[in-house]
Parts: structure tokens; C-alpha cells; sequence
């Protein structure tokens, strides 16, 4: 019983992880139809970036603000070098174009911190409730997730700019004509989404240790949440991740860990076909 | 015989003949080896063509009948006996059907979603074999020495796989090269360019893509068999190895999508290109920063690839390069 | 008489004039995954080369021998292997190989060593499967995987005979998968209750739902890991979730220095390792332990990891090969191997001469460290076995 309730409560709480990571993805699909193929390396920048804050003396926890910051500069860049041109374009153009991202990401990380292993080494406490053990890092992850959320809900529905957004998502043509500059708009998106993934990729950094590589399973994990979701929805994507991390945790008592994957990715194909815009309907 | 009379097919005769008899002659062994990787990205772009170029629709997992090939292939014959021929053979067919059920399922999907969807398939197939065991599990299939000796030894049986290999990068080519002149290959072009207008024309579409995409899995399926035979052993991270599957679609789009010599030409120029990062220390640190920029160059100002920007500027290449 | 004695003068004389070469080929990993292993073997390999030549080459039938190396880049990656092995004997004539670091490489480069005939020596390479396929040139220098691990067990069974739950918990991949199997079938021999025999993913960074298993089993010892990202995370995640477990044994991450960047996590952690500066093995030939280490540091500035022994020792071997056979023909150094029997500064050498396990190392047996606690720093010390241990075993650990 305690080991259920232990595997829930993991799941739940690396699960929101997740679905940050996820909201990102599902975001810049939403607004502009490309699957962000650049995502996990995106990912894997957020955490050596927060890697570089933590060297240079800030708190792991403080550093997630200029992550974010330049997590949102960076997307702004990627969007005006490699998106803007091909928006328009077939979608071989636009998952090609942010691949092509993601391989001169990760060839300058190899570079740059070859692909061993990092560790934020941080004091972490580690909490006994009725005989299921947390350590602060997870339970603060997760609220950090939750929070970033909220205030992702609050700008697209309480602030002018998160309304263009959503009228962009909506149909650009007509948001162009109410005088909506949608290149802009694009712009931000494209920010903010990568500014989630970083965060998320700093998220998991206090967590495990990580490879310039590392992004590489995250984004798989990203592409079947926000499936599960429905691609576009960004609480599904959350609420995809949620179900991912619960997957995790929870079939882990009755088979060898090691299959958890295979079902994790039939079940996402599974989705897609039977259930395309996912178990809680498709974009807003 | 009308194909007799066109220059393409006794180009891909001429260049399949050069590259089988050069090494040989001088018995280059090393030269073998690199004319080997390069034959089978010739393969698996000129496969890979069939959908992305052909039919637009992009798959992104086509390394998955790569791997299943080797895996049936290595299987029969390290567990049954059975002889190279007939095991590459069943293999391909194997992985054509399978892949003709799975395509009349997935290829409901479009665009991103289908593309989404083969990623999901091959990460599927490679995370189930990982825990297979009667494929050996993580620890994969190896093939003892004896199997070679069967075949007049290793030294023999390496140069009959190679051999073969290039036969089948001919009959890949050849293949593209006559779908894209049937009646067959029009229906895909017409589902690329509009799949709803290709159906209220009549188009059989449904089908036609299941079809393009199962043949797109035979030719891959048999060079995975023979790859994995030649080097004795398969493992799943090897066999089902995605980023070489985004590797093929670099290929195709430099050399031009929708040609029958642009994914040849792409995938030749790529293995060489790599060699040359890799090889000159200078550069290596930075090789996958060159290929991606490359790549984002190709894609931002010459979608069509070298095919492309060929034919515009001479329109009568068009006539011999296909 | 006479006449014999200034003949082999002359042959001497004409010998060290010659300046005969021997040449070695092999590739290695600069870039890629195997990236820090690869060198350091190399670097082992290298240092071989100079103390050799430095005493003006391998001996041989009374002429002197110069060591050539000749290697390339192999990116870790399998296609580019059997591309290189090729080159390195067809064009570039080498006489002896030395294999790439990892079982998974070294078997694709068997394939070709065996087409040739060419002796090559597997340093780095712990597969027990490779030597199973009927290869008749290939010699493993390293304690094959099926022996990684049994040597913990019957250190856990000396340090607590009433000890019987232990979790046997693996990464799925091929060695660790192969360490794993054996351990299990040599612990349920041993007396113990494997009551957990499980793998998890290569790229697994979160042990949670494992460790909760462990938990529930009720394992009193751990056994397994994998390489050496996998098996750091995994020790300190055991550690801030606070398993109750008596003592864990990690393949291969607490093996290296850098393990001790995991702090207390680090604490009473114990690994197999196949060789270790601090060993005392009465070595037959080639230097001592301590002479090697001291030429180790002086050369690189660090302390050698058991990949750079490993390479040292597989040139050593092929020297010793050369000597005995008195020759560098193939034949009679693939005959030299198989009737070797030595001992030196990495441990006793022999291999399997029974066909279906030619080349199977059988003399060299693993070492036991544990990280423990010297005036508050973290220190790697050699607790098994008993006759070579510079430190009593903790236990139990929590």
C-alpha cells in the first residue's frame, strides 16, 4: 500500500515536470503549427544555463529567473533566424528547420561541455511523512511548475499581449486584419515557449544529472504528453504530463521497469490514431 | 524494353558496376567498407524519397525497417539456420507487410501528426526488442564465426554481402526511377500536391500511400539484413537508431526531394562530407554545427536541394537526371 | 664456438642497426560516448610504448624491436569500426591489433581481425559473449562480465553469514545485463534470496519507481548499476530517499575519482574494479603496480584509472607474446598466448584455450574498493580480497 502511495506521489510530482516541459511544445504548435523539433536541446541549454548561474554563486532556485529571461531572447532568435521564413511553408520545412536548430545546439554543447555528465550539488532535505520519503528539490520542482503555469494562464487571459496570442492561435488572417501584428505575436510565442522548456530543463537540472544529451528523452517525453493532451492545449499538456508521470510511477510495482517505455510510446500512437486531438480535445 | 533506350537506367547501371568492381580489382578493402556506409544511405534516402518526395508525407521513423530487417534477418540465421538469401528475403517481405498494416492505420494522419506518429512507432519497436528476449533483449544478436565459414569463410562472405549490398542500392534506384514514370507514381504526385483533390479525381488514395509506403520498407528492410550479417551483431540502440533516420531526410532534402538522383547525390555527398569533418581534427569538434547550418541553409534558400537549383539553371539536365 | 658467438654479434650489431619495427593498430574513441574511457586506455597503451622503447624495443629472437602505434578516431560508433580495423591491416599493414574500448566495438572489430588471421588483444571489453562465437585471435585481458560481480557476493557473505535478501538491480544494457544474470545465479547458489531482479532504461535519471521496489521487497543488500552516469544518480537518489540497505555494490561509476563528487551519498559505496594503483600483485614481469602508477603520474600528471592499466597491460602482453614466441609472426604469437600463464602489475593472465571460449580471460580475478572516510575527506580504499585489502570492509553502511 505504501509503495503505491509512494509511486503515485513521485509520479504526480515529476509528472508536472513534465508538463511544463510539455506546454512549451504545445504552445508554439498552438500559435503556429510547427512541432518544435529543437525542444530537447532547448531543454538541455535550459539546464547548463541554470548550470552556469549555479557556478557562478547564484542559489539554483534564484538562477531560474535569468534562465527565463534568456530562455525567452533566445526562442525570440531562433524564431527570426530559422522560422519566420518557412511559417508559411509545408511542414517538412518547419520540423527540418528547427531540427537543423537543434543539431547546431547540441554540436556547440558538445563543444562547449563535451557529453559527460553535470550535477547542481545543492543541499537538499529530505522529508519522512507517514513512511513515504521526498526530498525538498522534487516538492520545489513541482510547485515551481505549477506556478509558472498559473502565470502563463494569467498573461494569456488577463493581459493585452496574451489575448493577441490567443487571437493569432485562433485564425492569423483575421488577427492581421483587426490590426494584430502577427509577426510579433509569433515572435513572443516562439519566446515564451522556449523560455517554458528552458525552465522545465532547469527544473529537472536540480533534480538528476544531465548530458548536453539529455534532452533527447524529455522531448519524447514533451511529444507523448502533449499528445495525450491534445497538441496545442496547454492544460492538456499538463494534464498529459500529469498522466505520464503517474504511467511512471504507478505500473512500476507490477512489471520490470524497463517496459514502462514501450507502453508509453503505444500508448501515444495509439492516441493519435484513435483520439488525434487528444483525450481532452484539440486546440483553443 | 522502352526503359533500354533512356540514359538514366545505363547511368545506374554504369555507376552500381563502378562501385562493385573498383574495390575489387585493387582489392581495397578499406574503400570497400566506405563505399558500403555510402551504398546504404543511398538506399535508405532513395526509400525514404518514395514518401517524403513522392507522396509528402514525411516519415520520420523509416530507420525502424532498417532494423527490423537486420533484427529477422540476424534471427533466422543464428537461430534457424537459415541461409542468407532466403533470410534477408523473408525479412523484407515480413517488414513490407508489416508496415502495409501499421500505413493503413497511421496514414490517416497528416502533416506534423503523422510524422509525430513514426517517431512514436520506432521508439515503440526499439524499447519492445530491448526487452525481448528471444532477440537477445538489450544484449541483441550475435552471430558466431562458423556462420561465415558456411559461405567460403569471411573474407569471401563479406565481399558476396558487399556485392549485394550494391545490388540492392541499383534496384533502389531503379525502383524510384520507374514508380516515378508509372501511373502509380502520378497518383502519389497528385496526392502531394492535394490529397482531397486527388480523391474527388478518383485517386484510390488510401491505398496508393499504404502501397508507397510498404515499398518504401522492402529495400531497407533486405540492406538492414545484410548490413547487421556483415557486421556480425545487432543491438537495438544500433538497429532502430532514429537520428540516423533524420540523417536519411538531410540527404534527400539536399540532394532534392521528388528526383530520383537528388537522394542518390544527397546521400553520396553526405557520407563524404561527414568523413571529411570527422577526419580533419580542425573541424571534427564542430561537425554537427556545419551539417545543421548546412541544413538550414538548404531548407531557408534552396528547398529544392542541388536537383533543384540543376534544373533551373539548365532545364535539359532535367531530360537525363531524373 | 667461436664462430657462433661473432655471428650473433653481427646479428645483434645488424639488428640495432636495422631498427626493425613492429607495428599495433587500433582505433580509438576521441569523440562520442566512450570518449573518457577510450583515452585513458589509450594513454596506457601510449605509456607502454615509451617504456619499451626506451629500453630500445621488444626483443625478439635476438633482434630489438621499436613499437609503432597506429590509430584513428572511431567516434564510439560501430559503422566506422570494421571501416578502420580494414584500413589499419590492408593498407596499413599492421601486425598486431589492439581492440577499441567497449564489448560492443571490439566485437564488431573481431569480425575483421578474424578474417585476417590478425591477433588482437580486447582491453576493455568485459563480454563474456564475444569469446563465445568461436574466434580463434582475439585475447581478453579484463575479468570477463560473468566474474564482475561474484566476488562481492562472497565478501557480503563473509562480512554477515545470516545476511539473505539481496536486490540484484541492473542497467538494461548488454554488460551490466550479463554482470547482473551471473551474479543472480551465483548469489542464489551462494545461499541468498534475490528477492528483486530487476533493469532499468539506459537513459534512466529517475530512480524513483525503482527504488520504491527496493523498498518494498525488502532487500537488505544491493548488487547491480550499470556505467557511470546511471550508477551515480542511482547512488544518490538511494541515499536521499534513505534505503535502508546494509550495503550497496555499484558496478563501474564508484570505480572512478569522480564518484567522490557525490559526498555523503558516496559514503560506504562499494564497487568491483579491475585494478587499482594500491594493489599488491607480485608481478613475473614488466614493472611493478607502484612502478607503474609513479610512471602513470609522472607522464599524465594524474593517478591511473584501471582503462589506462588495462592498456598498459595489453601491450605488455602482446610484448611478452612476441618474446616468447621469439617471433612476430601471427601463428606463433596466437601460440605464445594460449600457453601464457603469468602474473603482473594488473593481476594473473591467462587465457581459455577450450575452443568454445577461446581467448576468455581465466587468472585475473577483480578487486573489491568501498568509499569511505580518512580525517573527513572521501577515500577509495581496497577491502577484498583479504590478502591485497588496504582497509577493513564497513559494514553495515546504514
Amino acid at each position: 500500500m505504501l509503495q503505491i502511495f509512494s509511486s503515485v506521489m513521485d509520479g504526480l510530482l515529476i509528472g508536472l515536470v513534465y508538463g511544463l516541459a510539455a506546454i512549451g511544445l504545445t504552445l508554439i504548435f498552438g500559435v503556429m503549427d510547427v512541432v518544435n523539433l529543437a525542444h530537447g536541446s532547448i531543454i538541455a541549454l535550459g539546464m547548463f544555463f541554470l548550470y552556469l548561474f549555479f557556478g557562478a554563486g547564484l542559489h539554483p532556485y534564484l538562477s531560474l529567473v535569468p534562465v527565463a529571461i534568456l530562455g525567452f531572447f533566445f526562442g525570440v532568435i531562433v524564431y527570426l533566424i530559422a522560422v519566420k521564413r518557412i511559417i508559411s511553408g509545408p511542414p517538412l520545412m518547419s520540423l527540418l528547420s528547427t531540427f537543423s536548430v537543434s543539431m547546431i545546439i547540441i554540436g556547440i554543447g558538445t563543444a562547449l561541455w563535451s557529453t559527460s555528465p553535470y550535477n547542481i550539488n545543492f543541499k537538499v532535505e529530505t522529508y519522512n511523512i507517514l513512511g513515504y520519503t521526498v526530498t525538498s528539490a522534487r516538492l520545489i520542482a513541482a510547485v515551481a511548475a505549477v506556478l509558472v503555469t498559473f502565470g502563463l494562464y494569467f498573461f494569456l487571459y488577463r493581459t493585452v499581449l496574451g489575448k493577441a496570442v490567443r487571437a493569432v492561435a485562433n485564425n492569423r488572417e483575421a488577427a492581421e486584419l483587426m490590426g494584430i501584428p502577427s509577426q510579433q505575436i509569433l515572435a513572443i510565442s516562439f519566446g515564451i515557449g522556449t523560455m517554458l522548456a528552458m525552465l522545465s530543463g532547469a527544473l529537472i537540472a536540480t533534480l538528476f544529472p544531465f548530458t548536453i544529451l539529455s534532452g533527447g528523452v524529455y522531448e519524447l517525453k514533451s511529444f507523448v504528453a502533449s499528445v495525450l493532451g491534445g497538441l496545442g492545449n496547454p492544460t492538456g499538456a499538463l494534464l498529459g504530463g500529469i498522466i505520464l508521470g503517474l504511467i511512471e510511477g504507478s505500473v512500476a510495482p507490477f512489471i520490470q521497469i524497463s517496459w514502462t517505455n514501450v507502453i508509453e510510446f503505444v500508448i501515444f500512437v495509439l492516441i493519435l490514431l484513435f483520439f488525434p486531438t487528444g483525450l481532452f480535445g484539440g486546440r483553443k | 524494353m522502352k526503359f533500354l533506350k533512356s540514359p538514366f537506367f545505363w547511368i545506374v547501371i554504369a555507376v552500381s558496376l563502378l562501385y562493385a568492381v573498383y574495390p575489387k580489382l585493387g582489392n581495397n578493402i578499406t574503400l570497400r567498407e566506405t563505399l558500403v556506409l555510402s551504398a546504404i544511405y543511398v538506399i535508405l534516402a532513395t526509400n525514404l524519397n518514395l514518401m517524403i518526395g513522392y507522396t509528402g508525407y514525411v516519415n520520420f521513423g523509416s530507420i525502424v525497417f532498417f532494423g527490423l530487417g537486420g533484427y529477422l534477418t540476424l534471427w533466422l540465421i543464428g537461430g534457424y539456420g537459415w541461409n542468407l538469401y532466403a533470410a534477408v528475403l523473408f525479412a523484407g517481405v515480413v517488414t513490407s507487410l508489416l508496415t502495409l498494416a501499421l500505413g493503413f492505420g497511421i496514414l490517416r494522419l497528416r502533416g506534423a501528426y503523422f510524422a509525430l506518429a513514426t517517431i512514436g512507432v520506432n521508439e515503440a519497436v526499439k524499447d519492445f526488442v530491448s526487452n525481448f528476449d528471444k532477440w537477445g533483449g538489450s544484449e541483441g544478436i550475435f552471430l558466431p564465426f562458423s556462420t561465415y565459414k558456411s559461405m567460403g569463410g569471411a573474407v569471401h562472405a563479406l565481399w558476396t554481402v558487399y556485392f549485394l549490398i550494391i545490388g540492392v542500392m541499383a534496384l533502389s534506384l531503379l525502383l524510384s526511377w520507374f514508380i516515378k514514370r508509372s501511373k502509380f507514381g502520378l497518383g502519389l504526385f497528385a496526392i502531394r500536391e492535394d490529397e482531397d483533390a486527388a480523391i474527388v479525381l478518383g485517386v484510390k488514395a488510401p491505398v496508393y500511400k499504404a502501397i508507397a509506403y510498404s515499398v518504401s520498407a522492402f529495400l531497407p528492410a533486405v540492406a538492414g539484413g545484410l548490413y547487421f550479417f556483415k557486421n556480425g551483431s545487432i543491438v537495438p540502440e544500433e538497429a532502430f537508431n532514429l537520428h540516423l533516420s533524420i540523417e536519411s531526410i538531410v540527404m534527400v532534402m539536399l540532394g532534392g526531394q521528388g528526383t530520383v538522383t537528388g537522394p542518390w547525390v544527397g546521400a553520396f555527398l553526405y557520407e563524404r562530407l561527414r568523413g571529411l569533418l570527422l577526419t580533419t581534427p580542425s573541424l571534427s569538434n564542430f561537425h554537427l554545427v556545419i551539417a545543421g547550418v548546412l541544413l538550414l541553409l538548404i531548407i531557408l534558400f534552396a528547398p529544392g536541394g542541388l536537383m533543384g537549383w540543376l534544373y533551373k539553371r539548365w532545364a535539359r539536365v532535367r531530360g537525363v537526371l531524373e | 664456438m667461436k664462430k657462433g658467438w661473432l655471428l650473433l654479434l653481427l646479428v645483434g650489431i645488424l639488428g640495432i642497426a636495422q631498427a626493425q619495427t613492429v607495428k599495433i593498430g587500433l582505433t580509438v574513441s576521441k569523440t562520442g560516448k566512450y570518449n573518457v574511457e577510450s583515452v585513458n586506455q589509450l594513454n596506457g597503451i601510449k605509456l607502454w610504448q615509451q617504456w619499451i622503447n626506451g629500453q630500445g624495443g621488444i626483443p625478439v629472437g635476438g633482434k630489438k624491436y621499436k613499437v609503432e602505434l597506429k590509430y584513428y578516431d572511431d567516434e564510439s560508433k560501430a559503422e566506422r569500426v570494421q571501416q578502420l580495423y580494414s584500413r589499419l591491416i590492408s593498407q596499413d599493414k599492421v601486425d598486431f591489433l589492439i581492440s577499441p574500448y567497449s564489448s560492443g566495438l571490439t566485437a564488431k572489430a573481431a569480425i575483421i581481425s578474424e578474417q585476417y588471421g590478425k591477433v588482437m588483444v580486447a582491453t576493455g571489453a568485459a563480454s563474456d559473449s564475444i569469446f563465445k562465437l568461436g574466434y580463434e585471435n582475439v585475447y581478453q585481458i579484463y575479468t570477463p562480465a560473468s566474474r564482475y560481480l561474484t566476488s562481492t557476493v562472497d565478501m557480503l557473505k563473509a562480512a554477515d553469514p545470516s545476511l539473505k535478501k539481496i536486490a540484484v538491480v541492473y542497467e538494461d544494457s548488454k554488460f551490466a545485463k550479463a554482470v547482473a544474470t551471473s551474479a543472480r545465479e551465483y548469489a542464489k547458489k551462494a545461499g541468498f534470496d534475490v528477492v528483486l531482479f530487476e533493469g532499468y532504461p539506459k537513459s534512466t535519471t529517475d530512480f524513483g519507481p525503482i527504488i520504491n521496489k527496493i523498498k518494498a521487497s525488502g532487500a537488505q543488500a544491493l548488487v547491480g548499476g550499470g556505467h557511470y552516469a546511471d550508477g551515480a544518480t542511482f547512488a544518490r537518489q538511494l541515499f536521499e530517499q534513505k534505503v535502508p540497505l546494509k550495503m550497496i555494490a555499484l558496478l563501474v561509476a564508484p570505480a572512478s575519482d569522480e564518484f567522490a563528487e557525490l559526498g555523503d551519498a558516496a559514503f560506504g559505496v562499494v564497487a568491483p574494479s579491475q585494478w587499482e594503483p594500491l594493489v599488491k600483485y607480485q608481478q613475473t614481469c614488466g614493472p611493478s603496480p607502484a612502478q607503474f602508477t609513479e610512471m602513470y603520474q609522472k607522464a599524465y600528471g594524474k593517478v591511473p584509472a584501471y582503462r589506462a592499466a588495462g592498456g598498459f597491460a595489453a601491450g605488455l602482453i602482446l610484448q611478452k607474446a612476441m618474446m616468447e614466441a621469439g617471433s612476430i609472426d601471427s601463428a606463433k604469437v596466437r601460440a605464445a598466448l594460449d600457453k601464457m600463464d603469468l602474473t603482473i602489475f594488473f593481476g594473473k593472465i591467462k587465457f581459455s584455450t577450450d575452443p568454445k571460449s577461446h581467448g576468455l580471460q581465466l587468472g585475473h580475478e577483480m578487486v573489491q574498493i568501498q568509499w569511505q572516510k580518512k580525517d573527513g575527506k572521501l577515500v577509495k580504499e581496497i577491502v577484498w580480497p583479504t590478502n591485497a585489502k588496504t582497509s577493513d570492509l564497513i559494514y553495515p553502511i546504514r
